[in-house]
Parts: structure tokens; C-alpha cells; sequence
């Protein structure tokens, strides 16, 4: 296990990361869909720490914070908001479609449940080369409506893949609430067992939790004891899609949104570092990375035009 | 005496070589390693080369796609098997989104070398549900190949190169032509390069453009019109992704006409794009309008009383030729190419249900 300090420091680098892109989105040079995953870290950063480069990753349309958590590089990411040449996919894909093959990060796409297949069909490809490495698919709780879920989950218990499904739960759907999509007396946890697969429900805003449970469910995996599913209960602080908080709108109730803050995955974490831990050294280190990779960003070229026929065939 | 193969064992042999040629080719599709092998197209391959590899799946046409992508993508060689094209209909999301755009959308990094085999059916009552050809769906979409075989003669090669292509490939096998046979010595190597565009039967009249059952038809209304002097050029359009338009340019320069026939809807089809592209490209060698036949606007009925004259066959097509040339001939003249026996049967060899 990683010490709390590093798990608290890649935390503390996805949220300023992200918080500057907030801060900037609307200069309008970001142009581009942006789901941020602010208020949601501890989940990325616990599961990430069980994994090694060998183990493959796949995300859905908020992925920055698995991305970063994986290794993804950061100047690439944010050279990708800009559209630029320099971007993890040259501009093709945006922020929906992160990609950082060196860090293990394969993919993360836009439809809601679409990438989940492609982490299976990964862990069938690891079980037949015999490679014993392991795929991880994250994705919300909204992907658990979506038939491409279910149909997965039987195919990698059936099969017994190396095989871990993360489901960060916030509870919304956009501005649809949980109780509008699932029935309330029913949970993805019972479902995942039905199916067959081992399952671990935990607080999704505690990282030490969420390193223990990963680490612990990789090592079942690579038993051979089957897929492992993760119901991670988490909160997005901002709006679905964009910079700016939108609790105006009412579509969460207050004491819920005061709550979750209150329980941000950095604060309950910062409360339990040593007192020896000094946080303004670390943000100063941060902050620099970030400044050179919004300056690279936007330093970069815009990739060619006439380059659009490329790779439409491998 | 010559010896002959067929079509369904062609496409049997063709996955035989490929999977022996790469370790890392895995089939699966629902009953493909069952008693009746999809037809006979899969008999033997999972005895052959284990169930790791050759397998069953459950019936999650979605998901299983993505599957073989993600596969695919993490360097594995994917075939997958759909006894009836319909049923692939769930897994558009997989194939539209994820396959057809991989190699594109992350510039170039990852390549998708994956082929879906999909059996049109026809006859017996298939219906609204188990007969459509959607090649136009597919062939409109950008990053995806098509393929539609028509010929015994080089139905391996197609299907080996399809699958050894590192690219997202549908291979569109109508079943009426799994009976189909040629004389062994005429079938062509798999490693022949491919021609996308072939001329089957040369002529000097009139150019026929057809794929899939359409282009045997459109053969047997050719060989019937050579006998009442009508020499017709006929066209194999076997991928769809990538037309080589000089060989139809270069025909219609020589003929003045043209009829395509498509194997689909006549309306927005693969045929349409034929003719617009010929329009567009040969306007000034045409000595008469072009013209088209495909498949009416309404979805295919069930009972043998409604489906007679669903599919132009090949009748239809010498009088739409004998019609567009300006030539005399009655109806009568084309009688010798009237279907014997049920329409819903491609010949006595085919017994219901499938």
C-alpha cells in the first residue's frame, strides 16, 4: 500500500489540475465537451494505486482524474482541451476520449456503458495471451441501466476474466436523480452478485478504503477467483458538463450537496497526514507543472487540416 | 472429371488458414461450434483449435462486439459469426462508435483488426426480420469495410483477406449462395491481391453493376441476352468501401448503359451511390438514362403468397435490359429465364426452415 501522503498528493494534483481548467474554460480556447471529475479523485487515485503499467484502463466521459491517476501526462491532456497538436489523441478525440498508452490508460469513451465491453474483451485478450495482468473498467452508475452492463458483467464471470468493474456511483444522471432510474430497494451490489461476481461496496470518498479494497480485489483476480465489481459512493461537486457549479438549478437537495462537501475526499484526508506534512510546498510544485502545461497548451500548434484523411484506415 | 467446391466449404477452409496462420485468432458467435456449424461455414473449427479459441457465446450481440474490439484492441485477431445480419442490429453502438472510428479517433495509436461475418436470409417464409441487407447502412459509415461476396471462385480469398486486415471488416454472405460451386481449379489463391472491383463477364452493350445473389442473376439474364445478341458487361462490386470507380467509368465509355441492380432497398442504397458517381463522372457517354432495380419500399412479408415478385430475379432483369436498349423483345423472349418450381427456394437443395 501507498503511503496516505503520496494517495493525498495525487489527489491534491487532479483537483488543482481540474480547478484550473475551471478557472480558464471560459476564455472559450477549450473548446470542447469537459466533464470534470472534481469531488470524485479518491476513487482514480485508490484504484490506481493496486495497478502497475501492465494493467490496462478504460474510462467513460468523465475521465481526467482516472487518466491522471493511471499516469496519464498532463501536458497532454491539457494540450487535448485546446485542440492541439501535441494532444494525447492530436485533437481527434477531446476530452472524451483520453488515450495514454504508455501509462496503460487504453481509452476512455463518450457513450454511457460503451467502454465497458472493450476493458472485458481486453481481459479476454490477457487471459488467452496468459499475461496475467488485469483490465479495469470505470463507469457510473447510469452505465448499470445500459444493457452493454449487464451483458459484460456475464461474459467476464462466465469466462472468469481478469476482470475489475468500478462503479463510481454519485446518483445523478445529468440532473436525474437515482430514484427516477432504479429501484430504490434494489442494489447494484445485489445485482453484481446475482450475476455472480464478487463484490465490494465502500465509501468511494475515503481513498485509504478505496486503495485497500482495489489492491485486495486485484489479488482475487489474479487467483483466478473471477471478476471483481467495486460500487464506489461518491459526489461530483460541479455541474455535469462544464466549469460551474449548478446547485441553483435544484435538482439535488441542499443538506445532500452540504453533506458530500463536507465530506470531499481531500478533506477527509488531509485530516488524517502527519503533522510533519507540508502542503504548500507540494502545491507550489504542482502549480508549476500546471502553469508549463497551460502554456505549452496553448504555445502549440493546431494540428493540419490536411492531415483530416489520416487514419481512417490502419 | 473435375472436381468442384462450394461456397459454405470455401468460407469453411478460408478460417481454417487463418487461424492456423495466426496464433492469436479468436471465433466466436452463437452456435458456431454447434451440430450444424452456421450452415457448415464453422464445422471443425473448434475441434481443430480448441475452445479458447473457437467458442459459443451468450446472446448479447452488443456487448460480445465490444468484446472482440477490445480484443481486437489489445492484439488479438477477431472473427465473429451472425447466422442472420438482424440480429448484429443490437450492436450498432459497438460498431458505429467504438470499431468503425478506433484507428481514427485515437490518431492512428490502436487499429481494430476484427470481421463480422453476416448471413442474409431469403426464402421460406424469412420475413421482415431475417432477410435484410443493410450493406449501405454499413458502407455509409467511414472507417468501416464491406465486403459482399457473390462467387465460389474467390470467396476465400475475401473472407481470408478481410480477416487478416487490420481494420474493422463486415463480410455480408447472402445464404443462398452457400450452396453455390465452382471447379476447384478455377478458385483463387488467398493471397491473390483483391480486386474490389471485378468484371465478371465482359460485353459491349450495356453494363450491369450487381454484388451478393443479385450478381448470379444478373449472370444468368446476361448469358440468356448473348443468345438474342445482347452482349452485356457485368460488374462485381465486392467491396463497397472501396469502389474502383476507373473500371465502371471506363465500361460505361465503352457501353452507353447501364443497369445496376442492387441486392437491398432500391431507394438510398449502395446502387444510388453506383449511379449518382457514374452520373456525376460519365454524364456525356450516356446514350439513354440509367436505370436501376432493387428491392420495393416495404419490408419483406412472411407468407409465401406476398413474396412472388419481392426479388427482381434474373427475368426481371433481361427485360429491364431488353427495355432500356430499346430492343423489341416481348416478355415472352425472356420466359426461358422464368424460375422453375417454388419462388422461395433458391433450388430443390434448399429445405426450410432457415
Amino acid at each position: 500500500m501507498k503511503p496516505l501522503s503520496d494517495l493525498y498528493q495525487q489527489m491534491l494534483r487532479i483537483r488543482l489540475v481540474e480547478e484550473e481548467i475551471a478557472n480558464r474554460y471560459s476564455e472559450q480556447k477549450m473548446r470542447c465537451p469537459t466533464h470534470l471529475s472534481i469531488g470524485q479523485e479518491a476513487v482514480a487515485v485508490g484504484v490506481s494505486s493496486a495497478l502497475t503499467i501492465d494493467d490496462k484502463v478504460y474510462s467513460s466521459h468523465r475521465a481526467h482524474a482516472h487518466y491522471l491517476a493511471k499516469g496519464g501526462s498532463v501536458n497532454k491532456l491539457i494540450a487535448e482541451l485546446y485542440g492541439k497538436k501535441t494532444g494525447c489523441t492530436g485533437g481527434r478525440g477531446g476530452s472524451m476520449h483520453l488515450c495514454d498508452l504508455d501509462a496503460g490508460f487504453m481509452a476512455s469513451t463518450a457513450i454511457v456503458a460503451n467502454s465497458i465491453p472493450l476493458a472485458v474483451g481486453h481481459a479476454l485478450h490477457f487471459q488467452t495471451q496468459n499475461t496475467g495482468a488485469i483490465s479495469v473498467a470505470y463507469f457510473g452508475e447510469g452505465a448499470t441501466e445500459e444493457g452493454a452492463f449487464y451483458e459484460s458483467l456475464n461474459f467476464a464471470v462466465l469466462k472468469s476474466l481478469p476482470m475489475l468493474f468500478v462503479c463510481e456511483n454519485n446518483r445523478y444522471s445529468v440532473y436525474s436523480s437515482l430514484d427516477v432510474r432504479q429501484p430504490s430497494n434494489r442494489s447494484i451490489i445485489d445485482l453484481a452478485k446475482a450475476i455472480g461476481a464478487n463484490t465490494i461496496e465502500l465509501d468511494g470518498n475515503d481513498v485509504v478504503a478505496v486503495a485497500e479494497a482495489a489492491n485486495e480485489a486485484k489479488t482475487s483476480i489474479l487467483q483466478g477467483k473471477g471478476p471483481v465489481l467495486m460500487e464506489c459512493h461518491t459526489y461530483r461537486h460541479r455541474e455535469h458538463c462544464g466549469p460551474n457549479y449548478d446547485d441553483e438549478l435544484g435538482y439535488r437537495p441542499k443538506q445532500e450537496v452540504e453533506d458530500w462537501l463536507k465530506r470531499d475526499p481531500l478533506v477527509l484526508a488531509e485530516v488524517q497526514l502527519p503533522s510533519t506534512f507540508s502542503k504548500d510546498k507540494i502545491i507550489a510544485s504542482i502549480s508549476s507543472e500546471i502553469g508549463q502545461a497551460f502554456s505549452l497548451a496553448e504555445a502549440a500548434e493546431f494540428p493540419s487540416i490536411d492531415q483530416n484523411y489520416e487514419y481512417l484506415y490502419a | 472429371m473435375l472436381e468442384t467446391a462450394n461456397f459454405a466449404d470455401e468460407i469453411n477452409r478460408a478460417q481454417h488458414q487463418s487461424m492456423q496462420m495466426d496464433s492469436s485468432m479468436l471465433s466466436f458467435g452463437l452456435g458456431i461450434d454447434d451440430p450444424k456449424g452456421i450452415f457448415g461455414t464453422t464445422s471443425g473449427l473448434a475441434k481443430a483449435f480448441g475452445s479458447e479459441r473457437v467458442f459459443d457465446m451468450p446472446t448479447a450481440e452488443n456487448a460480445m462486439t465490444g468484446i472482440g474490439i477490445g480484443a481486437a484492441i489489445a492484439g488479438s485477431r477477431v472473427l465473429m459469426t451472425h447466422q442472420r445480419l438482424d440480429f448484429f442490429l443490437l450492436a450498432m453502438d459497438q460498431l458505429v462508435n467504438n470499431a468503425a472510428k478506433w484507428h481514427y479517433m485515437f490518431n492512428g495509436m490502436m487499429k481494430v483488426p476484427i470481421t463480422i461475418r453476416l448471413i442474409i436470409g431469403r426464402g421460406w417464409g424469412q420475413g421482415p426480420t431475417h432477410a435484410q441487407n443493410l450493406q449501405a447502412w454499413f458502407a455509409h459509415v467511414p472507417g468501416l469495410k464491406v465486403v459482399v461476396p457473390s462467387r465460389t471462385e474467390n470467396v476465400a480469398q475475401q473472407l481470408h483477406q478481410a480477416i487478416m486486415d487490420d481494420n474493422p471488416v463486415l463480410f455480408i454472405e447472402h445464404r443462398w449462395l452457400h450452396q453455390q460451386s465452382c471447379h476447384t481449379e478455377s478458385i483463387v489463391s488467398l493471397e491473390q491481391p483483391l480486386e474490389h472491383t471485378q468484371i465478371v463477364r465482359e460485353g459491349k452493350n450495356i453494363t450491369v453493376v450487381a454484388n451478393s445473389y443479385m450478381l448470379l442473376e444478373a449472370l444468368r439474364a446476361a448469358e440468356h441476352l448473348a443468345e438474342l445478341g445482347i452482349d452485356c458487361e457485368v460488374i462485381d462490386t465486392a467491396c463497397l468501401h472501396q469502389i474502383n470507380w476507373s473500371v465502371l467509368h471506363s465500361s460505361i465509355e465503352k457501353t452507353g448503359h447501364l443497369l445496376v441492380c442492387d441486392s437491398a432497398r432500391k431507394e438510398f442504397s449502395c446502387g444510388a451511390e453506383i449511379l449518382a458517381n457514374l452520373s456525376e463522372n460519365c454524364f456525356g457517354h450516356f446514350n439513354r438514362a440509367p436505370v436501376r432495380l432493387g428491392l420495393p419500399d416495404y419490408p419483406e412479408p412472411t407468407s409465401y403468397g406476398l413474396t412472388k415478385d419481392f426479388y427482381p430475379c434474373a427475368q426481371a432483369i433481361a427485360c429491364k435490359i431488353s427495355e432500356l436498349l430499346g430492343s423489341k423483345k416481348s416478355l415472352e423472349a425472356h420466359s426461358p429465364l422464368e424460375q422453375s418450381g417454388h419462388h422461395d427456394v433458391p433450388g430443390s437443395w434448399f429445405k426450410g426452415p432457415f
